[in-house]
């Protein structure tokens, strides 16, 4: 059963084009994530689905209702977190709760087992005004409100930007515990990383999607063999590896460059003496696998 | 029902907390009342005069002191051409020129006439005016005294003269601060809506929670109504606390019906909050709101009839001012305040602020969308 559904999906702002005909679908009780840099049109993507904003062509349905005609009902079964911080600073956590509890008229006590293990967290808090939070405690905040009226869907923008790298793997503790929940998670996010934290996940740059599938299949679709190399003089490699005819593609990936030759058979041997000819030592290669990372530029330069 | 009551809990518990915004609210009127009426006076005094005068007689020194005596000027020079009175007008010294010409006495008296010369400096055009005006009625009134003593009572008595008594009904003493403080409240209470309910909506935008508000299930008139009545009962506090001040302070007592008044100040004020909510729903930032809203606030004073009277303005302002809904207010308030009118006399104004009310309303509901 499909939790929600995207056809042909285009948005454009002042003739610019934010979302280019996007279509997939997301089961139940999946994590979806949507990968992409800033500005790739992820946040335009969730807003039509929270039926914030109006497509310019195309359709899309959330539990099977369409965002544009059934708005109403949507809104009464998705929880949206924005990527801003975006309740009230003026009132404290529990007001806060209360509030939006309220107006999704359900109460906090009803859906309380939802938020418990997120709540009890903030809890010693709950006096306090939300804006004087640290920004940990205000993602859990945010993400309380948004399940509080226990939503069918829960669409999270950036929930990890700017939130520390302890913070973030909470986070993604948490989201997995609500999938116990039976509820459907959309999350988008810059981080490639957080990608294989997801079912499924959608590859997305400049409005278009480059691929649709769980994070190993995308990764083990991976056309050529990779090969991480390190040496000593690292600029120096990198320089020879993107002048080298045999060379496929070449990127920086931290301490290493990730690079795939033209042949895919090529030997380990002869690529360490070529480069160690060049003047390069302590040369370090081996064979890996791909990275979500290593298969979005490789979808991106296609 | 249960949204609202919510709703309006949550914007109360806003209002609450932000201090200075309740001080603002509270005391601004009291503050204002209590300065504006006093420093706002029609009345000009300390007009200063520079006297020349040629003739050195005992008439024009009895001229003099009378002018001086009168309490609205003050002699700021005594110079002998005009020159040197001048001189004093550029130096902003003095205000008017009264200049007494030679032979001023013994013209007077043998051959009944005489003339005097005033030189008025209008760069302030008021106090050029009502200093004019309050010379030649004091020059009046002294040659009315010298034809007394100088002719004879038979000859005086044959002369026609018109006398004329006037009254001022609805301000018997013609006290400017009875006729000023009903226009300020009536100021202050635009104000104090209209720009609280612009910025609260933008400051929503400004701060992002109008997105959480935007997807959950509420109905954009339960949102709407939920800003409105929160600044309709500030208001109506606001105008209650300024009734208050002008009775404690001024004695000004309503001669109408209090309900009524309040009744009128409850329609217009929908209207103002309504216009105040139209504004926000076109503007994204805090700044926006409050340079669109100081733009018409700016006219709605000015051309509001509180400090230049609205039949006097030429035709077409008197057109634009039947849009400003505070003219209404202004007129309204002097109606029932000061003359004591009843219903009768203010339908005309109630309901062309009630079509107020409800076109910006509406306007406003239907420009405030939900999804973009």
């Amino acid at each position: 059963m499909e939790a929600l559904q995207i056809q042909h999906i285009s948005k454009h702002y002042n003739g610019k084009t934010a979302v280019n005909d996007v279509s997939f679908s997301v089961s139940k009780g999946e994590i979806f994530g949507l990968i992409g840099p800033d500005g790739a049109g992820k946040t335009t993507i969730l807003r039509v689905l929270t039926t914030l904003l109006l497509p310019d062509r195309g359709s899309a349905t959330v539990d099977g209702l369409d965002v544009v005609n059934d708005y109403k009902q949507i809104r009464n079964r998705i929880g949206y977190m924005p990527g801003r911080f975006s309740l009230y600073p003026d009132l404290s956590i529990e007001e806060n709760l209360n509030f939006f509890a309220t107006v999704f008229n359900t109460t906090v006590e009803e859906n309380y087992h939802l938020i418990k293990d997120i709540y009890v967290q903030i809890e010693p808090f709950k006096k306090r005004r939300a804006g004087k939070l640290s920004g940990g405690m205000k993602q859990k905040l945010a993400l309380c409100c948004a399940l509080i009226h226990k939503p069918v869907v829960l669409f999270l923008d950036e929930p990890t930007t700017g939130v520390d790298p302890v913070s973030r793997k909470e986070f993604w503790e948490m989201l997995k515990q609500l999938k116990q929940q039976q509820i459907t998670i959309v999350v988008s996010t810059p981080y490639m990383d957080e990608a294989n934290l997801c079912d499924r996940i959608a590859l997305i740059q400049n409005g278009k999607l480059l691929s649709v599938d769980t994070p190993e299949n995308i990764t083990g679709s991976y056309p050529d063999t990779l090969y991480a190399i390190k040496a000593g003089n690292m600029h120096h490699l990198l320089k020879l590896l993107s002048t080298w005819d045999a060379v496929l593609s070449s990127h920086a990936f931290g301490e290493f460059a990730h690079v795939s030759f033209t042949n895919s058979n090529i030997n380990e041997a002869e690529v360490i003496s070529h480069l160690q000819q060049q003047g390069l030592e302590n040369i370090d290669l081996k064979k890996i696998t791909a990275t979500i990372e290593d298969s979005f530029i490789n979808l991106l330069n296609n | 029902m249960r949204t609202i009551r919510f709703l309006l809990q949550k914007e109360f518990r806003q209002i609450f907390r932000n201090k200075s915004i309740l001080l603002l609210v509270m005391v601004m009127p009291v503050i204002q009342l209590i300065v504006l009426p006093l420093a706002a006076n029609y009345e000009v005094r300390n007009i200063n005069i520079a006297v020349i005068d040629n003739d050195h007689s005992s008439y024009s020194q009895q001229l003099i002191s009378k002018i001086t005596a009168s309490g609205y000027f003050r002699l700021t020079g005594y110079d002998y051409s005009f020159k040197d009175a001048l001189h004093h007008i550029e130096a902003d010294k003095a205000d008017l020129v009264l200049e007494i010409p030679h032979g001023f006495e013994r013209n007077l008296v043998r051959e009944n006439s005489q003339q005097l010369f005033i030189a008025v400096n209008a760069i302030n055009g008021t106090k050029a005016n009502l200093g004019g005006a309050y010379l030649g009625s004091i020059i009046r009134d002294y040659n009315d005294d010298i034809r007394l003593r100088l002719t004879s009572q038979a000859k005086f008595n044959q002369v026609p003269v018109i006398q004329i008594t006037s009254s001022n009904w609805f301000n018997v003493q013609l006290n400017y601060r009875i006729f000023m403080v009903p226009g300020i409240l009536a100021i202050l209470v635009t104000m104090i809506g209209g720009f609280l309910t612009a910025l609260n909506i933008v400051k929503e935008k400004e701060v992002g929670t109008i997105e959480q508000i935007n997807v959950t299930p509420i109905k954009k008139h339960h949102f709407i109504l939920g800003k409105l009545i929160p600044f309709w009962i500030l208001g109506n506090v606001v105008f209650t606390l300024g009734l208050g001040v002008a009775w404690a302070v001024y004695g000004i007592v309503p001669q109408g019906s209090l309900a009524l008044l309040y009744c009128f100040t409850a329609i217009y004020l929908l209207a103002v909050l309504g216009f105040g909510l139209l504004i926000s729903t076109y503007c994204d930032t805090q700044q926006q709101a409050m340079f669109i809203m100081f733009f018409f606030m700016m006219i709605f004073i000015l051309m509001g009839g509180l400090f230049t009277p609205i039949d006097s303005m030429p035709d077409w302002a008197k057109t634009v001012s039947r849009f400003n809904p505070l003219s209404y207010l202004i007129e309204v308030m002097r109606m029932i305040i000061l003359k004591g009118s009843g219903f009768r006399d203010i339908t005309r104004q109630l309901i062309t602020i009630g079509v107020f009310a409800l076109i910006l309303n509406s306007w406003a509901i239907l420009n405030y969308k939900k999804t973009s």
